[in-house]
């Protein structure tokens, strides 16, 4: 992808940037009346900061969004470099260390490709958060217990797919951002398959390497992030049974993924965030 | 093999999940009249995609027509030594491009290109390795055809219709490599230095899978930008 060319077109598809940023600032005083400002000053400035452009998500910006997608990508990145710090003890096999290896190596790639077009584009992406991957005690031994590593890969996987597609959208002005980001979202389903496959191999989750309606395989714990994937009417159209075939409820719903907003998003990630 | 499809009455949801379209495909076409398609194939000759959204639709039609074609045969003459489990979730492939091809027939009502005639006189589907590098080839050109035909669409439902069948796309592309070749599903034969996966325009994609197909092609009307 060219970055320049990524300057240009956002200069060129998206005049009333600035605007848009001056209508949020009324969604944002909106929110912190309806959502208290006890919340939001508990938070992070830079979640903070997403959680307030959320909330306006119709007009987010093309940055707003690429500095959503590098919040996740810093979330994931940090996660998996943890594990591979510990893999020795943490992933009992070879092959499985490898595929860490792998799937840090790229979100670590993604991590430095946002940051280098946000930059580009005019922006200033923003800093990584602290993370704490025991969610505040709920994923305690994630990085001694490998059920509870592989649980928690999961369930980052899915729902970094389902967060790239529900700013496929916000994209479609800008052809560059938007492919860039498609291209995100494919390998990011690609890393949730794989994982799937590591956890039903090692016996940890009834899983295959897609979702079959909105089961985890893991629990209550993390439904936020399947919940939504059980449907199986797309645009009006049944897809259970359609053209006379026997597709299954189960079939009907692994065959699309579905999206979350970035709200329902940052609510997934808020407790991963020190 | 002949996949045939049948016209039929579009129920109402149908219609209004194309009524955008019906107004857009009118512009549609004037524009792409005045675009350059250089880079398209100069035939005007074979089945048309037609142009606009529908077009990208009915080029997405002919992909999933594709691999639930091949998929039907995977699972109707497994290869020899097929597993319990590879079994399984090789008929959960085939009914999900099965779904992926109904629904595009019956979103696209009578826009819809006919069905395809594959020729997958290459393929032995006897062998394991002949079947899953074949699928192999399928899951990835597919990954590779929404994700470039995304900038294309200019309907945001329709962008986000393609989302949720690329990933799973992806998913079955990770698991088909996974089987051939366990952790390679996402290695840098589909990812670029970025990590990004590599996608392809129309043209590639349709030179790639014309080996596999009977029917001609002619996708010299789809948008290129």
């Amino acid at each position: 992808m060219n970055l320049n060319h990524i300057i240009t077109e956002i200069e060129n598809n998206d005049p009333e940037f600035l605007q848009k940023v001056d209508t949020r600032r009324e969604s944002i005083k909106s929110f912190n009346r309806f959502v208290g400002k006890v919340t939001l000053a508990a938070l992070p400035l830079a979640l903070g900061g997403l959680f307030k452009k959320a909330n306006g998500q119709s007009t987010s910006g093309i940055l707003d969004v690429l500095n959503y997608a590098l919040t996740l990508e810093y979330l994931e990145a940090a996660f998996y470099q943890k594990g591979n710090a510990v893999a020795d003890s943490l992933i009992p096999t070879a092959a499985a260390r490898q595929a860490i290896g792998t799937i840090g190596a790229h979100e670590t790639a993604h991590v430095n490709f946002l940051k280098t077009a946000i930059t580009a584009s005019g922006g200033t992406p923003v800093t990584s958060p602290t993370f704490d991957f025991t969610a505040g005690g709920t994923f305690a031994d994630v990085f001694t217990n490998y059920n509870t590593f592989l649980a928690v890969a999961q369930t980052f996987e899915d729902t970094g797919v389902r967060a790239y597609k529900g700013q496929a959208g916000a994209l479609i002005s800008n052809n560059d951002v938007l492919t860039a980001a498609l291209n995100i979202h494919s390998v990011e389903a690609r890393h949730a398959s794989h994982i799937r496959q590591m956890r039903k191999a090692a016996g940890f989750g009834d899983v295959k390497p897609w979702i079959t309606g909105k089961e985890s395989g893991i629990g209550a714990v993390v439904q936020a992030s399947y919940n939504g994937e059980e449907i199986t009417n797309q645009a009006g159209i049944e897809i259970v049974n359609i053209g006379g075939f026997p597709i299954s409820a189960n079939a009907a719903s692994e065959s699309f993924d579905e999206p979350l907003t970035m709200m329902e998003v940052l609510n997934i990630v808020k407790p991963f965030i020190k | 093999m002949t996949i045939r499809t049948s016209t039929e009455k579009q129920p109402v949801s149908r219609r209004n999940f194309l009524g955008l379209t019906a107004g857009f495909a009118a512009v549609a076409t004037i524009a792409a009249c005045s675009k350059d398609d250089n880079d398209m194939p100069s035939s005007g000759s074979g089945i048309d995609l037609g142009s606009g959204d529908v077009g990208i639709l009915n080029y997405a039609y002919a992909l999933e027509q594709l691999e639930a074609a091949f998929y039907k045969q995977v699972i109707d003459t497994p290869y020899s030594g097929i597993t319990a489990s590879e079994k399984a979730l090789l008929t959960d492939i085939r009914d999900h491009e099965l779904a992926h091809r109904e629904f595009f027939k019956k979103a696209l009502g009578n826009k819809a290109i006919p069905g395809l005639e594959v020729n997958f006189s290459s393929i032995q589907f006897n062998d394991r390795a002949s079947v899953l590098g074949t699928a192999k080839a399928f899951e990835d050109l597919g990954v590779s055809a929404y994700n470039g035909a995304g900038k294309l669409i200019m309907s945001p439902d329709y962008l986000l219709l393609a989302g949720k069948i690329v990933s799973v796309e992806a998913r079955h592309a990770a698991y088909i490599r996974d089987l051939i070749s366990n952790g390679s599903f996402a290695d840098n034969t589909v990812l670029d230095a970025n990590g990004l996966e590599i996608s392809k325009s129309p043209t590639e994609v349709l030179m790639a899978a014309s080996s596999f197909l009977k029917s001609k092609i002619n996708a010299s009307n789809l948008p290129t930008s």
